[in-house]
């Protein structure tokens, strides 16, 4: 009796006391209302709830809702080929899954949305993950795992049907493309006009080719080594890059405005995805990779010793919609705003992708699945509080477009200080100085502000003020060498998918191999993206104004579908009692997104609504008037077409979920016709 | 012994984090369950995965995330 009581107190008293620690930080950081408040108790408000929200929800789905079995052979063990399906560590597999998870969405999404403060930012991020993003990423998993590691397209098929199918490829396919563009503009915004950024980015491309040739013909199979070789470079780089910037001859060879830079990334992404992979890509795949995980855990051991204080306002007045880096009310454009970080839906394609298949153990899910999006929930929050110890008015400068705050420091501080962010001239050039770059005015993206966080907080820790430029320029390196990874890799995956869509109409396109039909599907997928980063950079608001909400809004759309999918096999499993776990986040997911989608169509404000927009070009066009950013009757007629384009896509997506859905109200009906499982889950007997 | 497993274990981590999984493992694993067939070497293993993470269609390969 004295025994079975002792466990008692040791299995709940201290989780009383992490509940306990987490709430009444939760409470400092949303009840506080003094001069800042310090970054700390954002970072432990976090980690109490992301360990309170593991040990009972997370266990929960995973004892009650899915009924996880460890004696059940997962794909690892049953089809172990040493190459694909390997049983892992979890801790390794862990970190596989993390990478491939954590990327720039939860750093730019949680920078964007602190213009109404740092509150709703990590409310939303905390809420989110715990309940919809760490949820939808675990039951993917766990669906997959059953069903031989299948993807997400697959599972909808063999769930839901074959028409759900194909609306669901296409609606990845229109997802793909955009993020994309949302990634390389956040590119082009950080480098345009910078010499010392553009010199470090270019110089990283000879330092992979020769790391490439080095792990294929001079020591293979050394990854550490070339990966070590490369970083030097990379440094070395970052350096020289101060030299060059200064250089009156090479200072101004490295210059280049946003529409240069933007037509060099849709040349480099179209060569670069047509190289071998060895070449380029896989090399420079390591750097992000690691220097990717290096900076994020940098990022929080430098939060942990500097312990910064928060100088953003907890709640800034543009929660009413009137902020200058995203246009819209706080519901619903701060939901779409902060995709990854809360929930993010192109994780259902990592938890569908390899994770499945080197899983060992069922019992190791919750850990994978719930676990890591918590912590890529954490890096979310990291980026919030980079964000939020800057000087708000800093913060404004930088994500404000020229359209607002003009192109002198004198026109911004003047702007900037109207809405009550007091700043002068002096200051914005003495940041400029401190971080070595011309100006900061209107680095739109979330890339630049977030390397000015991250130089605040590092140099704090080492180097101090002397080292803030280093520490800049590493930052911006850091985020513009994985999302052009990204750019790479998302290339070929898009062709691959435009591949398999045309083949079903052209035969011949279907073959990967063919030179032709490599190089026309290449062709579209980055005249897609290009197309709409072209766009975004010529944009008066900055682009990432008007796109980055359309990539929001696809990101949660096919949340909702995963969802869906998988509240269809909780109701086919006949778990049907537990499906609110999923209906809670998907019902949420929908209002967000289709009022958001609708908005952005049909708000009669044109800052918000794509037709509106048009409209009050088409009226100026009929007046005979050329309104800015246009300089001729050709580049109105220009910006009307891309309002109906946009307006157009956020129809597409908005049509696909709702069909996702519908098919969805089917299957779930069929399963509840059926009095036993109807699931399609892969055991042994297959194998 | 239990710091070199450590460091080991991650080396591991790190290189599955690019898509390579343990060459040592895929060794054993070809010996036990395909004994006298061939096997590849560390750098053809290499050369496999790199393709099969980035070129190999829509199935298999990576979906990074944003």
């Amino acid at each position: 009796m004295a025994a079975a009581a002792q466990r008692l107190v040791w299995n709940w008293v201290p989780w009383a006391l992490v509940a306990l620690l987490g709430a009444s930080s939760l409470g400092v950081v949303a009840l506080h209302r003094g001069e800042t408040i310090n970054a700390l108790w954002i970072v432990v408000a976090a980690v109490c709830v992301y360990l309170t929200a593991y040990r009972f929800y997370g266990l929960f789905i995973a004892s009650r809702v899915l009924g996880i079995d460890p004696s059940r052979r997962t794909p690892a063990v049953r089809r172990n080929d040493g190459l694909d399906y390997v049983p892992t560590n979890r801790y390794v597999l862990f970190g596989h899954h993390f990478a491939a998870i954590a990327g720039a969405g939860p750093l730019v999404g949680p920078v964007l949305a602190a213009q109404m403060g740092y509150l709703p930012g990590t409310l939303w991020i905390l809420a989110g993950v715990v309940f919809a993003g760490a949820v939808q990423d675990f039951l993917v998993l766990f669906i997959s795992t059953r069903r031989d590691g299948r993807s997400l397209g697959e599972l909808i098929r063999t769930e839901m049907g074959t028409v759900p199918g194909v609306i669901a490829m296409v609606g990845i396919l229109a997802i793909m493309i955009i993020l994309l563009a949302v990634l390389a503009l956040v590119v082009v915004k950080a480098l345009a006009d910078s010499p010392w950024g553009t010199f470090t980015v270019f110089a990283t491309m000879p330092i992979a080719v020769f790391m490439g040739i080095y792990s294929r013909y001079i020591r293979p199979g050394r990854i550490g080594e070339v990966s070590l070789i490369g970083f030097v470079g990379l440094m070395l780089a970052i350096v020289l890059g101060e030299d060059v910037a200064s250089s009156p001859m090479w200072g101004p060879a490295f210059t280049f405005s946003g529409e240069a830079l933007a037509l060099m990334l849709i040349g480099y992404g179209f060569i670069a995805s047509v190289l071998p992979v060895w070449l380029l890509l896989a090399p420079r795949d390591y750097l992000s990779t690691f220097l990717k995980i290096g900076t994020i855990v940098a990022l929080a051991i430098g939060i942990l010793i500097v312990r910064p204080e928060l100088r953003m306002p907890a709640v800034t007045p543009f929660i009413d919609g009137t902020g200058p880096v995203f246009a819209g009310n706080l519901f619903p454009f701060l939901f779409i705003t902060i995709a990854c970080g809360a929930v993010s839906g192109f994780h259902s394609l990592v938890s569908s992708g390899t994770t499945p298949k080197m899983v060992e153990n069922e019992s190791h899910l919750p850990m994978i699945g719930y676990g890591a999006m918590l912590m890529e929930s954490f890096v979310a929050i990291m980026a919030l509080v980079a964000a939020s110890v800057l000087d708000p008015a800093v913060y404004f400068a930088l994500n404000s477009p020229a359209a607002l705050i003009g192109t002198t420091t004198s026109e911004a501080a003047l702007a900037v200080s109207s809405w009550g962010f007091t700043i002068t001239p002096v200051m914005l050039d003495q940041v400029a100085g401190q971080v070595g770059e011309a100006t900061i005015l209107s680095r739109t993206g979330g890339a630049p502000t977030l390397a000015v966080g991250m130089a605040n907080i590092l140099s704090s820790a080492i180097g101090g003020p002397a080292m803030m430029a280093f520490w800049y320029h590493f930052a911006i390196l850091f985020e513009a060498l994985f999302i052009l990874t990204t750019v790479d890799a998302g290339t070929r995956v898009a062709r691959f998918m435009i591949q398999d869509l045309l083949g079903t109409f052209v035969a011949p396109l279907k073959d990967t191999k063919s030179w032709t039909a490599n190089v026309t599907a290449t062709a579209l997928a980055v005249s897609g993206w290009g197309w709409f980063l072209y766009q975004g950079v010529t944009d008066p608001l900055g682009g990432i104004n008007t796109l980055w909400p359309l990539f929001g809004i696809s990101n949660q759309m096919l949340a909702a579908i995963a969802l869906t999918m998988a509240t269809v096999v909780l109701f086919r499993m006949k778990r049907e009692r537990y499906a609110w776990v999923t209906l809670l986040p998907l019902s949420w997911l929908l209002i967000c997104t289709l009022t958001a989608g609708w908005q952005k169509m049909f708000h009669s404000d044109p800052k918000i609504g794509f037709l509106a927009h048009a409209a009050k070009y088409s009226d100026a066009f009929a007046r005979g008037e050329i309104l800015a950013p246009a300089k001729s009757a050709g580049e109105m007629r220009q910006v009307i077409f891309n309002d109906y384009v946009n307006a157009g896509l956020c129809a597409l997506f908005m049509a696909v979920v709702v069909a996702m859905v519908f098919y969805g109200v089917k299957a779930i009906a069929a399963a509840r016709a059926s009095d036993v499982p109807t699931t399609r889950e892969v055991a042994d007997a297959v194998a | 012994m239990r710091l070199r497993e450590a460091i080991r274990g991650a080396a591991r981590t790190a290189r599955l984090m690019v898509g390579v999984p343990d060459y040592d493992t895929y060794v054993a694993h070809r010996q036990a369950a395909h004994p006298g067939e061939p096997v590849m070497s560390r750098a053809e293993f290499l050369a496999e995965r790199a393709e099969k993470r980035f070129g190999g269609g829509t199935e298999g390969g990576i979906s990074r995330c944003c």
